[in-house]
């Protein structure tokens, strides 16, 4: 535990940082794999549509517990073939759970769903209270999903303007928009090649990843903003910024899927061990596989690609390239942040205390190894100040322990220097 | 620090009475159990879908009309708490919960139809008529046999009465149907019609009617029809019985190009023409008091086509006697195949402006009017799904939902328990308050909106722990990052819940606008789900503000949380950081500083 909480904090000030903006490309190829599949899956093998989608009667017997075996299939599969009803002559019949048996017919008239109700229930051996109906026009599963088209299409033209209100930013809407569609490609395609059959309930769980997955997403943009706001002070390049936006709330993201996802799978379980069919099992693979790649692609998808948008920007690019004349400068002195020895030097400066040090954390001399330039001696941390605290100017910078700015003198090194 | 957040006292205690009030208002309802939907209690559902292929336009208005209609069907025939309720733009729900009821589905699908027939006999439908196949069932006949159990129809029903006299329910009473001009107080509910005094002669073809021929008029024109219904049909008349007052009618085919043999509330049987005026040719029907008069009377209006054949019918039949059974010639209007009036006419009424006068009260009148109205509409059903839970199933699926809720709660406070230490026990109670209240809500919401948990609601509140677990995570995520940043953990508390609240605030209105687009736009069983996904979010975002926060301010003051020991789930180590500051040094620093 103390291990990853040590990530946490490495992740947080940047010391450890995955690099998700940079290697944009990777995750590019990667998504594009799996949509790949996705759409290949659901091209060839095609979607498992429900009774709802293509009309029929549905009937699940509740067997006693053990009951619902492959015997009592065929059993019920002969009778109510040889019931002598057309539409019934090659019923669907499979267990589902290990106490349902469901039978499926083409659609059959009410008089004709009475008598293979009685048909079903001697054959069983079951109440009447034991057996459930369903009989479905071949128009309702598409009227729900045209409902559904409907509400996808109004809810997304309404996230997109939160989003762009919200953000003050048209580009964040477009990565949100993205990786939501990205997310429910692979859904609907894992849907696909799993054969789960698709149902009303499926398409619930598929609207419900929507919201889901923009949740996500826009956890992590908040905190992209919150970085990239004040790029001319923490002199980080806007894909810095960003990047190390998503390693701060990896941790965050990390915790939330296992939460969210713990209970979406205890669902899955007892939808697919115990209920065997029915909403639950379809709702929940959606949910499932939804906040899976709602997770990833706010991660490696949203992100990079409002990264890529913003970067061609003018201000931005103007940004950058101050930001990295700033940092080529102090690459050029690269120990300039490394305070001279003085006889009262503390062993270590306390954290917060305003001075503007490279003091190590946990007493480890900062590595500072001429083999290899690349990393330079790590930037200093700016002290993120409190919502409503006023950035300061150059001369002095924030405390969040004083909750005010303390001026403060430069190393010497530095003094003149800009 | 700042004063505002050290009182989180004063929160919680608003909290806690906002909950007190809630589970009083629920106490009040007296009802401690959520209202479960059919998927968890078993029962049928019949959904209806309005059909677009009339060409009509479905409006709100519509669906409501039909509606109510279908409300009275059902629970006409004795159902107790079925539910009938409009969704989306186009769809009826039937609800009747507790055993499958496949009897229903027949009588709740049949289209409100209203047609405007001629009656070419009527005769007490009840068993103790003697189902002789007399093929004349002749007004003598009829008031010859004794009402007998027909106490629905009364003492009149022994005179030949032209208009079937006042049912028990007293509804669709008919007392004759005058010209709107004419103030004259009907009287045509007397028997005794002059034979003499139909002015308009007969049409030609008629009058052969006493010896009615084999094979009977034409079908396809009522006027003759009436009088010669040839012996096959006035067999089948005969046969034909009616159930037992209050029992429902058992349906009848009720095809507008083909007679009809069928009854009235009141248990009177009618040998009925094709189809003469539709309902849809009918343009308004209301209830109301004319002026200087005290009764309740049925206005009704027609469009052009239904005016022209209505004043041909009228003229044709006004104060006329049927040759076939001696009594003054009456038509029927027929709803769903059951008479709900058979008035006579006066006179002709030329203008499509006809009113229906009778013994009505108040509510009978607007009974009558509405169920004209409804008959009018031009709104026809189809029935994409009926399902029919068996209670043993249900049961199941509902242990089986409750088993997932309980086992991914469970896995949940593990979880947090387990990574976040001291501060996990905000979260496991933080859950227990969302718990407590969304159990409030949902009987509230029963009581107050008639909202029936189902599975996929059950399933939406299980996901909302996800939701609402996030906030927390978000929230003391911004905690370590502050403390990280040097804060001191109470500091911290203050200063990371600004952002936090931001973050949350946002991502829990992306939630909730999913929630209310799906419950607006969806239909079936999503719309139950997008219901209870959005009241989840909305308690995740109150227990969020005046539980989760004025927790964690409170907590801050205990040096257990803000020196960081080791259990709370804030210490240095779990942070990554070496030292916590603003709390007590560790003892060698010596003494409080």
């Amino acid at each position: 535990m103390s291990k990853m909480s040590r990530l946490g904090q490495q992740l947080y000030d940047g010391s450890v940082s995955i690099d998700f903006v940079g290697r944009r490309v990777l995750w590019y190829s990667i998504s594009a794999v799996i949509i790949a599949i996705a759409l290949a899956g659901l091209l060839f093998k095609g979607l498992n549509l429900g009774i709802e989608f293509e009309g029929g009667t549905e009937y699940r017997v509740s067997m006693p517990s053990g009951q619902a075996n492959q015997q009592n299939v065929e059993k019920i599969r002969d009778a109510v073939a040889s019931s002598g009803i057309d539409a019934a002559s090659s019923p669907v019949v499979n267990t589902s759970g290990d106490t349902n048996i469901r039978v499926q017919t083409e659609p059959l008239t009410n008089d004709q769903a009475a008598q293979l109700e009685q048909v079903i229930r001697e054959t069983a051996g079951v109440k009447a209270d034991d057996l459930s109906e369903q009989a479905i026009g071949a128009t309702w599963g598409q009227q729900v999903a045209d409902r559904a088209l409907l509400g996808l299409g109004v809810f997304l033209v309404l996230v997109v303007l939160f989003i762009w209100a919200y953000f003050r930013e048209w580009k964040m809407s477009v990565g949100g928009l993205v990786a939501l569609f990205h997310d429910v490609i692979i859904t609907v395609g894992v849907y696909a090649l799993s054969g789960f059959e698709v149902t009303p309930a499926t398409v619930t769980g598929v609207l419900t990843i929507l919201g889901f997955s923009l949740y996500d997403t826009v956890v992590v943009f908040d905190k992209v903003r919150e970085n990239t706001h004040n790029l001319a002070r923490t002199r980080k390049t806007y894909r810095e910024a960003a990047n190390l936006a998503i390693n701060q709330t990896l941790v965050r993201s990390i915790n939330t899927s296992i939460v969210a996802l713990l209970p979406v799978g205890a669902l899955l379980y007892v939808g697919v061990f115990t209920l065997g069919s029915g909403a639950l099992k379809d709702l929940a693979l959606a949910l499932f596989v939804g906040m899976a790649a709602g997770l990833y692609s706010s991660i490696f998808i949203a992100t990079p690609l409002v990264v890529q948008l913003k970067e061609r920007e003018p201000g931005v690019r103007a940004g950058d390239a101050r930001a990295i004349r700033h940092h080529n400068a102090k690459q050029a002195d690269r120990f300039a942040d490394v305070p001279a020895f003085t006889e009262d030097m503390p062993v270590y400066d306390e954290p917060g205390s305003g001075a503007r040090t490279a003091a190590p954390r946990g007493g480890v001399e900062p590595q500072v190894d001429d083999a290899e330039p690349a990393p330079p001696a790590r930037p200093v941390r700016a002290p993120r100040s409190t919502a409503g605290e006023r950035p300061a100017s150059r001369a002095v910078s924030p405390s969040a322990s004083a909750k005010r700015a303390q001026p403060q003198r430069k190393p010497r090194s530095q003094r003149g220097k800009r | 620090m700042a004063k505002k957040a050290s009182r989180p006292g004063r929160r919680l205690i608003v909290f806690a009475l906002l909950i007190a009030a809630l589970y009083g208002g629920v106490a009040i309802g007296g009802v401690w159990k959520p209202k479960l939907g059919l998927d968890l209690q078993g029962g049928t559902r019949i959904t209806l879908e309005a059909s677009t292929a009339t060409g009509d336009a479905i409006t709100p208005e519509k669906l409501a009309e039909a509606r109510d209609i279908i409300d009275q069907r059902v629970n006409g025939q004795g159902v107790a708490e079925a539910e009938v309720a409009v969704q989306g733009s186009r769809n009826i729900v039937v609800e009747i919960p507790g055993k499958t009821r496949k009897d229903l589905v027949d009588s709740v699908k049949q289209t409100a139809q209203l047609r405007f027939r001629l009656v070419a006999a009527m005769a007490p439908g009840r068993p103790s008529q003697q189902p002789s196949a007399s093929p004349s069932p002749s007004a003598s006949g009829a008031s010859g046999s004794p009402s007998a159990k027909a106490s629905g129809t009364g003492e009149k029903a022994t005179a030949p009465s032209t208009a079937p006299s006042a049912s028990p329910k007293g509804r669709a009473i008919s007392g004759g149907l005058l010209a709107a001009d004419q103030k004259k107080k009907n009287k045509g509910a007397t028997a005794t019609p002059a034979p003499s005094a139909a002015p308009s002669a007969l049409p030609s073809a008629a009058p052969s009617a006493n010896a009615p021929s084999q094979k009977g008029a034409p079908v396809d024109q009522p006027l003759q029809w009436m009088d010669n219904p040839g012996e096959e049909w006035l067999k089948k008349f005969a046969a034909f019985t009616c159930p037992e007052p209050g029992k429902p009618v058992p349906p009848v085919v009720d095809r507008k190009d083909q007679p009809l043999v069928t009854c009235d509330s009141a248990g009177m049987k009618y040998l009925l023409s094709a189809s003469v005026i539709e309902g849809t040719q009918l343009t308004r029907a209301e209830a109301g008091i004319p002026q200087n008069e005290f009764t309740w009377v049925v206005d009704l209006s027609f469009n052009s086509e239904g005016r022209t054949t209505f004043a041909d019918v009228t003229r044709q039949i006004a104060n006329a006697t049927s040759p076939l059974t001696g009594q003054q010639k009456q038509f029927a209007i027929v709803l769903d195949g059951t008479v709900i009036s058979a008035p006579v006419v006066d006179q002709p009424i030329p203008n499509g402006q006809a009113v229906i006068r009778g013994d009505f009260s108040q509510t009978e009148a607007q009974t009558l009017a509405n169920s004209l109205k409804y008959g009018a509409l031009p709104l026809t059903f189809t029935v994409p799904v009926v399902s029919e839970e068996g209670p043993t199933l249900a049961a199941d699926q509902l242990s089986a939902g409750l088993w997932a809720g309980a086992i991914g709660l469970l896995l949940v406070i593990i979880y947090c328990l387990f990574y976040y230490r001291g501060l996990g026990l905000v979260v496991v109670a933080s859950l227990a308050v969302a718990g407590v209240i969304t159990y409030g809500v949902v009987l509230a919401m029963s009581q107050a909106v008639n909202f029936t948990l189902t599975l996929p609601g059950i399933a939406g509140l299980i996901v909302g722990v996800g939701i609402t677990a996030d906030s927390f995570i978000v929230y003391f995520e911004r905690i370590r990052d502050e403390m990280r940043d040097g804060k001191s953990m109470r500091v911290a508390v203050e200063s990371g819940w600004v952002r936090a609240r931001n973050t949350c605030l946002a991502a829990d209105t992306v939630s909730l606008l999913a929630a209310v687009v799906l419950y607006i736009f969806a239909i079936g069983v999503v719309k139950g789900f997008a219901f209870a996904l959005g009241i989840s979010t909305v308690i995740d975002l109150a227990v969020f503000f005046m539980f989760t926060k004025p927790m964690v301010t409170w907590l801050a003051r205990f040096p257990f949380f803000n020196t960081g020991h080791k259990m709370s789930g804030l210490s240095p180590e779990a942070i990554g950081i070496d030292r916590i500051s603003g709390g007590r040094r560790p003892s060698v620093a010596g003494g409080k500083a």
